[in-house]
């Protein structure tokens, strides 16, 4: 899916959010917008009023100019939100595609597969098993509840690399939609017709099931009662000018009032909401509904598993100590020949570590090799050559078979590895310890500064793991980051969440198995894997295709683009005002006081071009922010200080500056063209 | 402008700030309920009521007795007036305020706005100034007191419902505050020269042997609690301009300095109460700073005089001296405006309708910003908090979260309320406004015609609707429309504004706090207290610049083009 990401504006999107456009125009739909449903009203308004002034024979120019250019600001908004709608109708068109009308296998009984019958996908109820063989697509979702099988994700996860799904486990939830590959399983299907994974994702990128989220319906009631202060204002203007002797036109105050309005961020605010849903899915993570992706703006505390999320989970090989009269090199080669017959991903770490550090090749097994297998009981493995007897195994273990205690030097050496949460291996060569290797969790390159990234975001991570306080708190210590939960039960983690909630902060947290479940849905932001279990996945508000549990980071970031793309296009829009005043105040009384010419800073030409250039740049500065609002603001991990003042004098400054400049210039081409 | 003026205005303001730290730190305590060696008397006092200090009140039980009191209050006050010409200690033999006049005032005063239609020498018996209005000046700024603790502690609490007690913190602001700073300061002022007097008046020998009765009466106390309450109902109808009103350069200042020390002092309150002292500088910084600009705005003005004035011969020197005291001079005339419309205290010590256009918009537009800057004793911190909220709300999304102040989230039904709040001046400043300026009735009422008579009535419903009291001149208030509808723009300036602020309380008060961290919008410091001035002028602000374009500034942009009306 991170493929078929259309551009910021593909021609057929655009094409199809020119006729939507037209379509929102519908004042049923449009009253969800105050802002510009007022617009519509007024552009509505002025239109009768133009079409009257030339039926009596009047001049009308100046009303019709007024009029279309109130129409398209109008047109821009709904332009605006049909464009970020667009983009996700393209990729639910593609992901419907895959859905197509599947016949699959029912079983009656699961305990005897000999009987089955055909049966719709859109048929099957929750609880109903089927079969599923090799060249199928599952019908609906479901969990394995017999057998094994590798299913190809890709119509979901946009990944063609086959996944083993199994009964029992965490590995056995299936999406309806994707294709068995290999083997055959049979599914109790766990979700009703219409209401699978793959329907709501389609629901969700089409944006049919969006809601305002909290964020918005409070900007909304911001941005109508904004609405209302200006109506009052420009009302009321009727009196005060009756009362200096002048009469304004309805066309003249109609323009005031739309150019005063916050139309800006009216006319894009749903486009932002949208296209921040659009920029998670294709970092391919599904939400359940904005509320989640704006809670992640918000969070205050990342719950992540150490394993697989910090660090890379296996323990490799990060050093060789040598004892007293050995040397590394010496170490190292009989480790690596100890090491010759260790297939685990540990022995394999010492064989590629001893290749990285010193050079050492392993070397081909000679005939006559015998490799001495690991027991739980001995818990030594090695290998006995021709040239001698190899062996590595638990330090306490591998001293007592020999019958020898640990040098002193390297029995401190020992020590300090034990004392970082790693694991030491003594290695020894007939009957002598020669060193020790040092095996410890690696953490993951590049995670410490995601953490002093997040830090500076005013974020606290916290790391969970069933390691032993020791060990947690070394890797913490490694990784950076601010608390660990160590020896951690799932009912650890809950209790965790919900006591940073009753202090009043947010939680995320990632997670796949069953036992996540709980404080997946207790946390504000639970972002389950595609992978995980069904229950993790209904838990979570947040589904990752790609698995990847790190991901959790970039999620709060672009919560916190959202956010930020809202509150600059408001503080820009809110700032604009100043300048509207200034063209169209003037142009409005200055027959009857003409010293309010002084007021005209910006020069404009003639009363006319000034009322027309603000409307026109009104309408022409939403389309300019499109862009801006369906890409998001830039964001940087500063912190809140630094990001309110660079927002603020870009966003807040620049809006008071900019429509000085953008009505002049428009002024100056009305001029120039002879409209003025 | 000179410097002699500047040092005169730093020393004042300076002397307020200084003040304003005990002042600060006392009502925080009032407000903890922390009484120290009164606590007795004070629950002695408390107890004799009926009243358990202990027993908190929700938002609406809160708001519910505030307007019982001043219902009740309103009730009093209004048959006092009218039936003064029976009550005692009426030595002038008045009679009893007319139907109109007397609603008009009693509204006036329970709303803490005392704009008079009347002249208080002229019409108001002893007994009318000191049980009916110099009660009322005490109540009603306690109990803008009393709201701007429930707003403090819904803001510093964390899931809660209550908001204090009224009764207890109405009678506590008026018996440990008020009442022991009005003794205080009236002694002051008697000192220096101001009548406390049952008598009427004195009857004196002018140089040129007339007889002349000169009416005063029991004029420094009400003077003192007219300041500190920022009430401004004068005992006289000219307020401090006149002698016994204002006798001197030092009671001006002592004037300057009570009507700004509650409303600065709150602040800080605020800060101790909510547990970060920078907060309430930070909110005090902006209230001194739109002072400064103001007093700024104002003394350039009137001592840059009036062009037409300077063409027919008057000294460019002299400035602009009409309607102001001689012996004060612009500056401290320029300081006292400029406190007593931005504190909504609304006594006068200069004539603004006598101002330069650009001299008199300055406080019309401090009054429109919503009276917050400092705003009357308690409602300018409530109404600055109101302000705050929305500072927050519309630049704290560009920080990336959902905005907070104080770790309280905004959300949907706080923004709803705060636009609420927000709505009511505007709409009942310009819609009142506007109907007057097309009612013959109304119209009647200007003294002057063009621009000039515009700004007379807007500054009539502006200063109603603020609650600020003082009157532009020019206008013949005591008229039944002006009468009504001057009422109607106090009772709506009020309570329509104090509703929706208490229920943002509730929803406050109910909140967890968040704890403060760096990616936490920060509210104090120069970058918010920019952020706050912004917003105060651009949402408080930007709708009235249409109707001051037809005012004040076609008055202005005329007088330089040497139009007169």
């Amino acid at each position: 899916m991170q493929t078929s990401a259309p551009a910021l504006f593909d021609s057929a999107i655009i094409r199809q959010a020119s006729l939507d456009a037209v379509k929102k125009l519908n004042p049923a739909r449009l009253i969800r917008n105050p802002v510009i449903f007022t617009t519509e009203i007024v552009s509505i308004l002025v239109t009768l009023l133009a079409i009257r002034a030339a039926g009596a024979g009047e001049p009308y120019g100046f009303q019709l100019g007024v009029a279309a250019w109130l129409w398209m600001t109008v047109l821009f908004a709904t332009f605006a939100e049909a464009v970020a709608e667009g983009r996700g109708k393209a990729r639910a068109a593609s992901l419907r595609a895959s859905r197509g009308d599947t016949m699959a296998r029912w079983v009656p009984n699961p305990d005897d597969l000999a009987i089955v019958a055909p049966r719709a996908a859109a048929e099957l109820k929750r609880g109903d098993h089927v079969l599923v063989e090799a060249g199928e697509i599952i019908p609906s979702d479901g969990e394995v509840v017999q057998g094994i099988a590798s299913v190809n994700e890709s119509a979901v996860t946009g990944e063609s690399a086959p996944v083993i799904r199994e009964a029992g486990g965490d590995r056995s939830a299936v999406t309806g939609g994707t294709l068995v590959v290999s083997d055959r399983i049979v599914v109790r299907i766990t979700a009703e017709a219409g209401g699978t994974f793959l329907d709501r994702m389609i629901a969700m990128v089409e944006g049919a099931s969006r809601q305002k989220t909290p964020n918005e319906i409070a900007l909304d009631i911001l941005l109508a009662g904004m609405t209302i202060i200006f109506l009052i204002a420009v009302v009321t203007l009727v009196g005060f000018a009756s009362y200096s002797g002048s009469a304004p036109s309805v066309v003249v105050l109609a323009a005031l009032l739309v150019t005063l309005i916050p139309t800006t961020i009216g006319g894009l605010l749903s486009a932002i909401g949208i296209a921040g849903m659009d920029r998670l899915v294709r970092f391919n993570v599904l939400a359940t509904s904005g509320r989640a992706v704006e809670a992640a703006g918000d969070v205050d505390v990342l719950l992540l598993d150490k394993t697989g999320t910090i660090t890379f989970g296996n323990r490799q090989a990060a050093a060789f100590i040598a004892a007293p009269g050995v040397t590394e090199a010496e170490i190292a080669e009989a480790a690596v020949i100890a090491s010759l017959a260790d297939t685990t991903p540990e022995g394999r770490s010492i064989l590629s570590f001893a290749k990285e550090k010193y050079g050492i090749d392993a070397p081909v097994m000679p005939a006559g090799a015998r490799p001495v297998p690991f027991t739980a009981q001995t818990r030594i493995s090695g290998m006995d050559m021709p040239d001698g007897a190899y062996r590595k195994g638990a330090v306490d273990s591998l001293a007592a078979s020999l019958g020898q205690p640990v040098p002193t030097e390297l029995a401190a050496g020992i020590d300090r590895i034990a004392r970082t949460g790693a694991t030491p291996l003594a290695v020894a060569r007939d009957g002598r310890i020669l060193g020790a290797i040092e095996l410890k969790d690696i953490v993951k390159p590049g995670i410490r500064e995601r953490f002093v990234e997040l830090r500076r975001m005013g974020i606290r991570t916290v790391m969970v793991t069933g390691d032993n306080r020791l060990t947690a708190a070394a890797i913490a210590a490694e990784a950076g980051v601010d608390d660990f939960i160590a020896e951690a039960k799932p009912q650890d983690k809950l209790d965790y969440i919900r006591k940073q909630q009753n202090e009043g902060r947010l939680v995320a947290m990632a997670g796949d198995g069953t036992n996540d479940a709980p404080a997946l849905a207790q946390a504000d932001v639970g972002l389950a894997m595609q992978t995980g279990t069904q229950a993790a996945r209904e838990a979570g508000n947040m589904v990752d295709l790609d698995s990847d549990p790190t991901k959790l980071i970039e999620v709060v970031a672009i919560g916190k683009q959202l956010l930020i793309t809202r509150g600059a296009l408001t503080t820009f829009s809110i700032a604009n005002d100043v300048a509207k005043y200034f063209a169209i105040l003037p142009a409005i009384f200055v027959t009857q006081y003409p010293g309010l010419a002084a007021l005209n800073v910006m020069g404009l030409t003639s009363p006319q071009s000034a009322i027309l250039s603000a409307v026109i740049f009104n309408a022409l500065i939403i389309v300019a922010l499109v862009p801006l609002a369906l890409r998001g603001v830039g964001y940087a991990s500063l912190g809140a200080a630094a990001l309110l003042r660079r927002n603020l004098l870009i966003y807040g400054v620049g809006g008071l500056l900019a429509p000085f400049v953008g009505i002049k210039i428009i002024d100056i081409i009305l001029t120039l063209i002879g409209v003025a | 402008m000179t410097i002699i003026g500047w040092v005169q205005i730093a020393l004042v303001l300076g002397c307020a700030l200084l003040l304003a730290v005990p002042v600060g730190q006392w009502l925080a305590a009032l407000a903890n309920g922390r009484l120290g060696a009164l606590a007795g008397v004070d629950n002695a006092v408390l107890r004799a009521a009926g009243v358990d200090p202990a027993r908190g009140q929700g938002w609406q039980a809160y708001l519910m007795a505030m307007l019982a009191f001043h219902a009740a209050g309103f009730v009093l006050l209004y048959a006092m007036l009218r039936l003064q010409g029976v009550l005692p200690l009426n030595p002038q033999g008045f009679d009893g305020i007319p139907p109109y006049l007397a609603f008009n005032t009693a509204v006036s005063f329970i709303t803490n706005t005392n704009w008079q239609a009347y002249s208080g020498e002229a019409a108001m018996s002893h007994f009318s100034q000191m049980a009916g209005l110099a009660v009322q000046n005490f109540l009603s700024a306690a109990s803008g007191i009393a709201l701007a603790f429930a707003v403090i502690r819904a803001f510093a609490a964390g899931g809660v419902k209550q908001l204090g007690n009224f009764w207890a913190d109405i009678s506590r602001v008026t018996l440990w505050l008020l009442l022991p700073g009005a003794i205080i300061a009236g002694f002051l002022f008697i000192a220096m020269g101001v009548p406390q007097t049952l008598e009427a008046s004195a009857t004196a020998t002018t140089l040129g042997g007339a007889e002349q009765v000169i009416p005063f009466g029991p004029v420094a106390f009400q003077l003192a609690i007219k300041h500190f309450g920022t009430n401004g109902g004068g005992f006289f109808g000219v307020n401090s301009l006149h002698p016994f009103e204002g006798p001197s350069a030092l009671a001006t200042s002592l004037q300057i300095i009570l009507q700004v020390v509650i409303p600065f002092g709150l602040c800080l309150t605020f800060g101790r109460i909510v547990g970060d002292r920078r907060q309430g500088v930070a909110l005090l910084a902006v209230m001194v700073g739109f002072v400064l600009v103001a007093t700024l705005g104002i003394y350039a003005a009137e001592a840059g005089g009036n062009p037409l004035h300077i063409a027919a011969g008057v000294s460019p020197l002299q400035g602009n001296m009409e309607g102001k005291d001689l012996r004060f001079g612009q500056a401290l005339a320029a300081l006292f405006t400029a406190t007593t419309t931005g504190a909504s205290c609304g006594a006068v010590n200069a004539m603004i309708d006598s101002f330069t256009p650009l001299g008199g918009m300055v406080p019309l537009f401090l009054i429109q910003l919503g009276e917050v800057l400092p705003g009357g004793v308690g409602s300018g911190l409530y109404g600055i908090l109101i302000f705050a909220l929305l500072a927050v709300f519309v630049a704290g999304l560009m920080v990336g979260r959902t905005p907070e102040y104080l770790g309280k989230k905004v959300q949907a039904r706080e923004v709803k309320l705060a636009m609420l709040a927000v709505l009511v001046l505007p709409a009942v400043i310009l819609g009142l406004t506007a109907t007057s300026l097309v009612l013959p009735v109304a119209i009647a009422s200007l003294q002057d015609a063009g621009p000039h008579g515009l700004s007379e009535m807007l500054y009539a419903y502006t200063s109603a609707a603020g609650n600020n009291g003082s009157a532009f001149g020019g206008l013949t208030a005591d008229t039944p429309w002006l009468n009504v509808t001057l009422a109607i723009a106090m009772v709506l300036g009020r309570f329509a504004f104090v509703i929706p602020v208490l229920a943002i309380a509730g929803s406050l008060a109910a909140k967890p706090r968040t704890p403060e961290g760096p990616g936490t919008l920060p509210t104090h410091g120069p970058l918010f207290i920019g952020l706050l001035a912004g917003v105060i002028l651009i949402l408080g602000g930007l709708q009235y610049l249409p109707s001051l374009a037809l005012g004040p500034i076609a008055e202005h942009v005329s007088m330089i083009a040497g139009t007169t009306f």
